[in-house]
This record gives C-alpha cells, structure tokens and sequence, in this order.
C-alpha cells in the first residue's frame, strides 16, 4: 500500500494498516450506519404492496423511527404520505409490526385532520383480545382524541384502567396522565378506576396509579391531603409507588408550611419510610427529610444515619446520592453530617471523582478544628487528579472553611499557595488569588505570608490580568508591612522580565512604596529612572510622572519632592470629566498649572453591605472601574449651561420609547429628575436616508400636567440620517411634591429632501410634524431604589402619623411572584431582605420596601400580598415617609397604575 | 415481486384480491364488511377512519378495506386507490334525498386514473327497510348507464338479512379470475 515515494513511511504505514484492519474487526457498525432520509422513503413504498412483508416492512420502520430521533425533520408532505402508507400496514396482523406503526403515529406529527383516518383502527385495537394491541393503541389515543371523541371511547379507558394486563393498565394510567392536560373533567371520572389499580399486585401499575392519583387531586389541597394520608396507611408494595407516594407527601408537608406551628404532618411516615426495603424509597425518604422547610436536627438525624450507610454502599450511584445530599445539608447544619466525617474521608480516594470532591467540600463544611491540618494534606494528593471546575469548588470551600476558623490560616494558606504554583486555568488560578485575598481581609496577621505566596506566584504567572491585580495590592499593602523592602526585588523584577502592561503596573507599585516609606525613596528612584528608556509610552509616562511625584526631575538631579498631590486621591474622579477638563485646559494659554479640584468627583455607587459567606464576597479584589449609567448622563447634562444650576442630578429614570419599532424617527425620552426640575431628554434617530431634520424639538403639551411648568427647550439643530441627537425640555416643579403627569407630545421639525443621486440637500425645508406617545411622570420617578439592611429600625423610626393603610385589587396574575415584581416595578422602590423572592406555592406574601426621596428622607412600605384560587391578587399597602405627602402620592402610584 | 409472487400462488387457485368498500356515511359499509367477515351482524358506530379485514371466500383471500363516508374522511379515500381490484360501492335504497350527491361521489370514483381497472359492485343495500328503492331505481339515480368500458353490476342487499351479499361475492370471484 505504500508507493515508492514515499518509501521512508513505509514500515510506519504498514503498522498503521494492520491496526486499521484490527479496528475493523473489533468495530461494531451501527445497523443504522449511513442512512439516509430519500432512500428510507423510498424503501417505505412497500408498505402499499397487497402483500406485506412483515419483517421487511419493521425493518424500514426501524429506520423510520431512528430518523425520526435523530432529528431529522419530515416536509409536510412526506409526513403525510408516510403517514398514510403506514395506516396500510394495520392490515397485517403482526403485533411486532403493529407496535412499530403506534411509534410511527406517535412520533410522526401528521397533520391533527389527517390523523383521524386511524381512530377506527385504533379503537378497535383498544377492545381487541390482544393485550398487546390494547396497550399501544390507548398509547397512541391519548395523543390523538379530542375531546369529544375521548367521550365515546371513555369507558375502554376506564376499562382498560382495571385491565389485568399490567401493559394494558399501565397504557391507560399513563395516557390518563397526559390527557389530563386537556381533557382535565373527563379524566377525573376515571378516579374511582384509578383507585382500584392501586391495588395492582403489579409494581408498574401501582406507580402509575399513584402518580395519576395524585395529578387527579392536585388542584384541591384538602384532597391531596386526604389522599396521601390513606395511600400512606394503604398497603402499596411497589417500591416505586411508594417513592412516588414519598414525593407527594414531601410536596403537602411543603405546601402546609404556612399554618404549620404544630407538629408536622407525616414526618413518622418519612422515618418509617427509611427502614424500607427498596433503597429507592429510602433515599427519597432521607430526601424528603433533609428537604423540609425549617428541618430540626432531631428530625434530621434518621436520615443522616441512613446516608451514612449508603456512603459505604457498593455501589457508586448511592454513594454518590448520599454525598451530594449531605453536602447540601452540610450548608446549614454542618454538625448533624459532621457525624459523616470519617466516612467521607475514605470517599476522597473514591476512583468517582464527583464523589470525592463532594466529599472533600462536604467535609471542608463540616470539618472541626482539629482536623484541618489533616484535611489539607490529603487533599494536596488529591488536587492534581481532578478537573479545573472541580478544583473551583475546592478552592472555594477552603476559602470559606478559613473564614470559619481563622486560627488555622497558615496551613489553609500554605495548602492554597502550593496548588497555586501547580497547573491550571486562567478561572481557576482566579479563584484562588480571590480566596487568598478574602482570607487576608478577614483574618489580618495572614498578610505578610499571603503576599509573600503572591510575590512568588508572580515570579511565574502567565496571566496579564492576575499578574497587575497582585502589583497593584503589593503597591497598596506592601508599604505597610514590617520589612516593605523585601517586596521591591520581586516588583522590579518584573519590570525587567514582563511585557508592558504588567510592566506599567509593576512601576506604579514601585513608585508607592517610595512615596510611603521615605527611606525607600532614594532606592525607588534609582529604579524608576531605570525604566525611563523603556520602550513602551506607558511605562515611561509613568515612570517619568512618578519621578517627578518623588521629587526627582529625570537628569538625576535631587529637588524638594512635590507635596503629595491630589492626583492619588484615589478612584473617585470621574474620568470623563476629567478628560473634559484637560481639553478645556489645553484651550486655555497654559500659564497656571491645571487644577484638579475642578474635576467632578465620580458618583459613589453605595456599596451593598455584601453578606457574610455569599459567594460574592469572596471575589472583589477586581478594581472594577464602572461608571454607572447615571453618572454619564450627568456628564452629558452638566455640558449643558442651561442645565447648570440645577443642583445635582437625583435620579435618571429608564429609557421609554416613544414611537413604535421601525417607524420614520425612533424617539426615546429619558427623564432626569432634579430637586425642583425635571430635564426631559429625547434621544432622537433619523431612519430616513432622503432626509435632513433640522431645528428638531419636541413640544410639550402640560394641559394635563398642570403640578410642570416649561423653563425652556433646547432643539437639535441638524438630525441627519443614522445619527442619534438629543432635544431637551426643562420643565419645574414644586420641590418636595411628586406630581402625576401626563404630556401630550409632538416631535417639530423642519425636513429638507436629500437628492438621492447627488447627495446634495434642498435648499428650502418645509416645517412638519410628528406625534410622539404621551410622556408621563409618577411619584415613582421621584424615588430613588435604595436597599437597607434593617427594615424594622428604619420603619420605627419614622412618624407613625405618615402612615398611610389602604387595600387594592390588581387583577389576576399568574403567579405571586409576578405580583410582587409589577407592584415592586410601579412603586419605583428597592425590595429589601430579599422580600421579593415568594417562596413556591405560597398564597400570600409580604414585601418590604424602601426608597429615597429628592428631599433626601425615606419612603416606606409594606405590601400584604394574597392571591385567591382564581389567581386574583389583592394588595394591602401600608407607607411610611417623611411626611405624609410622601406616603399619600405612592398611594397614588398605585390607585392610579 | 408481490406482484408475481401472487401469480405464482394463482397457478394453484390461491387468490388474492384487494377490494375498497366506500360509500356515503350511513350507507351500511362496516356492517357488510363484518357480516361478510364473521358472518353476523355487530353493532357499529361511525368509521372514523376505516376498518381492515380479510374475508376467505372461494379460494379467494379478499383484502376488504372499509373507509369512512363521513364528508371529512371521503377526501382520503384517495390514498387507498393504488392497487385495487375492485370496488364495492354501497348505496343506502332508503336515503333518496342524498341520491344525488351518492351519485356524484361514484362518478367521481370512476373518474380516478387508480382506479380504471377495478371492478364495480354496487350494492343498493337496505332492501329490508320499507320505502326502499329497487336495484333498477338505484342503477338509473346512479346513472349506472352512462359507465362505458368497465365491468360493473348492481345487486340489492340486505346487510341486517344477509341477503344479496355473497351473489356479489360470487359475481367479484368471477369476473376477478378473467
């Protein structure tokens, strides 16, 4: 096989086809190999033959139906002529073939008017002796009856409930479950048939019977109720049924929550339940025990023991269902699995690694004191056999495990440093300088060895972005350890041996331990003005800026150092003033040297208070440089002279649209709201390429917003085609009120045409109109969305005498959840205690809500949600504010939304 | 293959033959279909659809396909047409006021390219009802007449009776062996 030419791979070659020719051998192809849909249809003609062949026939089924699975999509035609062919096959009596024609209707979508030609046929399979026509054809009914044909056929479903066939029973008790999606009525005449196949001796049908049971009570609680209490006495065998039945209890005992003070429902039927034969029961028992709202450790501990057992089950699938359970137990009650310990231990060299590293995170949750030093070491082995993601998980858990235990940093930060040094990903290399930096924020004295870790770590990171976080930490923390100046070699090494961004970095870090430990000074600036000759514009800059900071002027010649100037103040400069600042300062003769104090200061975004132990407290040493929204608009406003004696800007709502999608001009309008103003911005956009807007301005009609009087407007004067311009409207208002408001507004212009062959624009223009949606102001806009910690002490703290009780209806929702987010959305207020999450199958519900005002005091309220069996929702609302003013317009909001 | 298969199996007397029963809903198809099959009369309820049975007559295995008459279910008879010796159209004798569009329907059966070489039996069934009309009223409402190269014939029947059923079975063994 191989030719002269290429004689140097010949004995290579020859190796490789003889390998090939085992691999043939050992290689099983796939009977479905290479199909292919226009020959299948073809095939599929024989089913017209006057004689079929059976075998023949279930063979091009087959394939058929693997088409089918494989996604392959059917035209409507070549559904439908399938289809058809395959309703002759009915004439053949072979059940094998005959099964394969109910998958095909199954799985072939016909047209719903087409497939009706098989209802005889398969009706009168329905009552035929053959147990194994009964079954498939209920199989494919249920997907095919309406309603009314489900009517006439009813009583052969009823029949076949009872049928002492399990296939025939468990067909029906199936199709039950799926027609009570549509036909709900007529299936719940079924329930006393239903009832009866409980009592099945076969293990199949008595699941199903169970499962159809509890969807035919579902709706009514009290049902249920009673129906789980009875199946939990009854005598159900079947270990599946009895896990379905453990299911459905675990489902009322959640759904009883809200009146439950007393002892719970059904927990001695969960604890009998553990001592089952079938391990599937028990499992879903010590499931449904661990999952109880509000679970006791008495109440834990049974299950906890069964776990334990199955933790040193044979087989892997319990195991690894124990450890995945006690690991999400271990969450909130570490010490209940803490009895688990030794078990888990021998789980971390499971040849399963999901187990093992559940097991290792479990036990990171549960571990003591006393045994982390262990824990650390066996895990150190077990770190490189497993995959990056797993390793996040580790790493994280560690990180929380030194949280718990602050005492044992060293050997946790000795355990984080070496896998540090080991292979991996970028994420995971992440999470670890993420977990090294919360520990040295928790626990103080771990500093200096967390930053020597990192300075080694830097010696080899491959990673730009981790690599500028540390110098930039180094040049923060390092100056103010005891010994700064073991820092400087690893920094300035860097600058030597890295590429321009890490290098950049590295001599901003240099430069700060100059500046705070003057007896580094001197040595600093002999290094810096090393970099000087550096071949990157940053690095120089820098290192030249910093120089000059350090009282040094590049010819080596010493000066007074410059007092420590307001350049490192820190973040908060609004960078985008700033540039503003510079380019008017470049404008100016230059003679007086450039004042900082005139840049704007960025909008502090109030930093949520982050919960202890969530997971995103654990990852801020990003230096995350967001603007937020709100301050670029105040950016652009304060551009403005008209707009600059407005005081501060309070709050900039969200964008509304004002034209339909696709119109002329879209036109959003954006409201700025200030403590007696408002700017209504309208950011236009010209979508008509024949055309030239100019003197564009929106004009405002207040005939309905009587509370707004116009200051001003400020027209764009060109609106060419693609470009966003911006029209403003100053409008005043009381200061303290919160004014409804409606306007009625039209978008003015002068239009000149464009000639599309030349480009050039008309001379004359002629004045046009546009009419814009209403634009409309809520007292929710003059709210700001602020969080607080504590409700309760903000509530008391405000006048009784504002507060405000009224009761509203708002219609039917599809669920509370969607209540509580419309009302949260309406008032224009923040949800605070994580009230706005309504937990499953709840009737009512209470959230808590606070906002700011312009005048800078608080808005209360409270909302009572209760929503009916007929999903109507109906609110109480109770508001507190700095005056009842305050209170009365969010009343308002929602009388009036 | 099928085709000289069936040949073959015709050198020993062994037939086959595939046979349409269509007809306007009500007209008494599947209640023929079952007589024929098992010999007595079975209740029934409107075919949705249609019924498939093989009827072992005189060395002649007929495949009987009985297809709905209802208006919904006559555009899919249609899909049935291909390789059918013969068709058995049924005719309510008591149901004069829909003789005109029964008429129409076979007509427009005669009309199918799928169908230029089938036989046709037309049953006038209901005979035992009174009002019925006869075979030679049923054959001119039919404009039986008017068919031109094709055998046909016409037998009154009584499907509740049994009676006229198997004469045009004889007739269908007959004229199927020519």
């Amino acid at each position: 096989m191989a030719s002269n030419a290429q004689d140097n791979h010949a004995p290579l070659r020859a190796q490789d086809g003889k390998k090939d020719e085992d691999d043939e051998e050992d290689f099983e192809y796939s009977p479905f190999h290479g199909i292919e849909k226009g020959a299948v249809l073809q095939e599929a003609r024989i089913f017209h033959a006057a004689q079929t062949d059976s075998r023949k026939c279930q063979q091009v089924l087959t394939r058929l139906l693997y088409l089918l699975t494989q996604g392959e999509s059917f035209t409507k035609n070549e559904a439908t002529e399938v289809f058809f062919s395959c309703t002759k096959l009915f004439q053949n009596g072979d059940a094998n073939l005959r099964r394969l024609v109910y998958l095909i209707i199954k799985e072939l979508p016909p047209g719903s008017d087409e497939v009706i030609i098989v209802t005889a046929s398969l009706m009168k399979d329905m009552t035929s002796n053959n147990e194994l026509y009964k079954g498939g054809s209920i199989r494919v009914l249920c997907r095919i009856l309406d309603s009314s044909l489900l009517q006439q056929v009813e009583r052969y479903f009823k029949q076949a409930i009872v049928d002492k066939a399990p296939v025939v029973a468990s067909a029906a008790l199936v199709s039950g479950l799926h027609m009570l999606r549509e036909n709900p009525d007529i299936v719940k005449r079924w329930s006393s048939e239903v009832q009866d196949a409980v009592q099945s001796r076969n293990p199949m049908v008595q699941f199903h019977s169970v499962a159809l049971l509890y969807q035919l009570k579902s709706g009514d609680r009290l049902a249920i109720s009673k129906l789980v209490s009875s199946l939990t006495r009854g005598n159900v065998r079947s270990p599946l049924a009895q896990m379905m039945i453990v299911r459905c209890v675990a489902r009322v005992i959640a759904d009883s929550q809200a009146y439950a003070d007393q002892e719970r429902p059904f927990y001695d039927f969960l604890e009998s339940c553990l001592r089952h034969k079938g391990e599937m029961v028990i499992f879903e028992a010590a499931k449904a025990i661990v999952e109880l709202n509000g679970v006791t450790e008495a109440e834990l501990a049974p299950a906890i023991t069964i776990l334990q057992l199955f933790l040193s089950s044979s087989k892997p699938v319990l195991r690894f269902a124990a450890v995945r359970i006690l690991n999400k137990v271990a969450i909130d009650h570490p010490m209940a699995v803490s009895n688990c310990n030794i078990d888990m231990e021998t789980l971390i060299s499971d040849q399963n690694r999901s187990i093992a590293t559940l097991a290792i995170t479990t036990l990171l949750k549960t571990g003591n004191e006393s045994s982390i030093d262990r824990l650390m070491k066996q895990m150190s082995s077990f770190m490189t056999e497993i995959g990056d993601e797993f390793k996040i998980v580790v790493v994280d858990a560690v990180h929380k495990l030194c949280i718990k235990f602050p005492t044992k940093f060293r050997s946790m930060m000795s355990f984080l440093s070496s896998v540090l040094r080991e292979e991996g990903g970028f994420e995971y290399k992440k999470s670890i300088i993420n977990a090294i930096l919360g520990i040295v924020r928790t626990v103080a004295e771990s500093k200096e060895t967390a930053l020597t870790h990192l300075c080694e770590f830097i010696e080899d990171c491959e990673f730009t972005y981790l690599s500028t976080q540390i110098l930039h930490l180094l040049g923060e923390e390092g100056p103010k350890t005891s010994h700064p100046a073991k820092y400087i070699r690893y920094v300035y090494n860097r600058i030597i041996l890295e590429n321009a961004t890490v290098r950049a970095a590295a001599v901003a870090a240099l430069a700060n331990f100059g500046m705070r430990v003057p007896s580094l000074a001197p040595r600093v600036r002999v290094l810096l003005r090393r970099t000087l000759r550096d071949n990157d514009d940053e690095v120089r800059d820098r290192a030249t800026m910093y120089l000059k900071l350090l009282g040094d002027d590049a010819t080596g010649e010493q000066q007074e150092p410059t007092p420590r100037p307001k350049v490192l103040r820190g973040q908060n400069v609004s960078l985008a003033g700033l540039e503003r600042c510079l380019r008017e300062y470049l404008d100016t003769p230059m003679t007086e040297a450039f004042d900082m104090a005139g840049v704007p200061e960025k909008e502090l975004v109030p930093v949520e208070a982050s919960k202890p132990g969530a997971p995103g407290a654990s990852g801020s040493g990003d230096l995350s440089g967001d603007l937020s929204l709100k301050s670029d608009f105040e950016e652009a406003l304060q551009q403005i002279p008209e707009f600059a004696d407005l005081g501060p800007l309070f709050k900039s709502c969200d964008a509304v649209e004002l034209v339909e999608k696709e119109t002329e001009y879209t036109v959003s309008c954006v409201k700025h709201i200030f403590a007696s103003h408002v700017v209504l911005q309208f950011d236009m956009t010209n979508t008509i390429e024949e055309q030239v807007l100019e003197d564009v301005s929106v004009d405002v009609d207040l005939a309905e917003a009587e509370a707004y009087e116009e200051v001003l407007t400020i027209p764009a004067t060109r609106l060419p085609y693609g470009v966003v311009a911006q029209t403003y409207v100053l409008l005043a208002y009381e200061q303290g009120t919160m004014p409804f408001g409606r306007m009625v507004s039209t978008l003015k212009f002068v239009v000149k045409e464009i000639d599309p062959s030349t480009g050039d624009e008309e001379e004359d223009g002629f004045e046009d109109e546009y009419p814009l949606e209403d634009v409309y102001c809520s007292p929710g806009d003059y709210l700001q969305r602020t969080k607080i910690s504590n409700f309760r002490n903000a509530w008391d703290a405000q006048d009784p005498d504002t507060e405000v009780v009224d009761e509203y209806g708002i219609g039917q929702r599809d669920s509370l959840q969607d209540a509580v987010e419309a009302v949260v959305e309406t008032l224009g207020l923040a949800a605070c205690e994580g009230t706005e999450a309504v937990p499953p199958n709840a009737r009512s519900h209470v959230c808590l809500l606070h906002g700011r005002t312009t005048a800078g005091g608080s808005a209360l309220a409270r909302v009572n949600f209760g929503m009916d069996r007929n999903y109507e929702v109906a609110i109480k609302l109770t508001v507190r504010g700095e005056s009842q003013d305050v209170s009365e317009s969010l009343h308002a909001i929602v009388a009036e939304g | 293959m099928g085709f000289w298969f069936s040949k073959f199996l015709q050198l020993f007397g062994e037939k086959e033959a595939r046979i349409l029963v269509l007809g306007l809903d009500n007209a008494g198809k599947t209640t023929i279909l079952y007589r024929l099959q098992v010999g007595e009369v079975v209740s029934t309820i409107p075919t949705i659809g249609f019924n498939v049975e093989t009827v072992q007559y005189k060395n002649i295995k007929f495949q009987v396909w009985d297809l709905g008459g209802q208006t919904s279910i006559r555009p899919y008879w249609r899909c049935y047409y291909p390789n059918t010796q013969a068709i058995i159209y049924v005719v309510d004798s008591t149901d004069v006021d829909r003789l005109d569009t029964t008429k129409e329907e076979f007509h427009a059966i005669l009309e199918e390219d799928e169908l230029k070489e089938a036989l046709v039996l037309v049953f006038a069934n209901k005979q035992d009802l009174p009002g019925s009309l006869d075979a030679p009223k049923i054959a001119e409402a039919l404009e039986l007449h008017k068919i031109k190269s094709r055998t046909w014939t016409i037998f009154k029947t009584s499907a509740m009776k049994g009676e006229g059923l198997f004469e045009g079975l004889d007739w269908l063994a007959e004229n199927l062996k020519k």
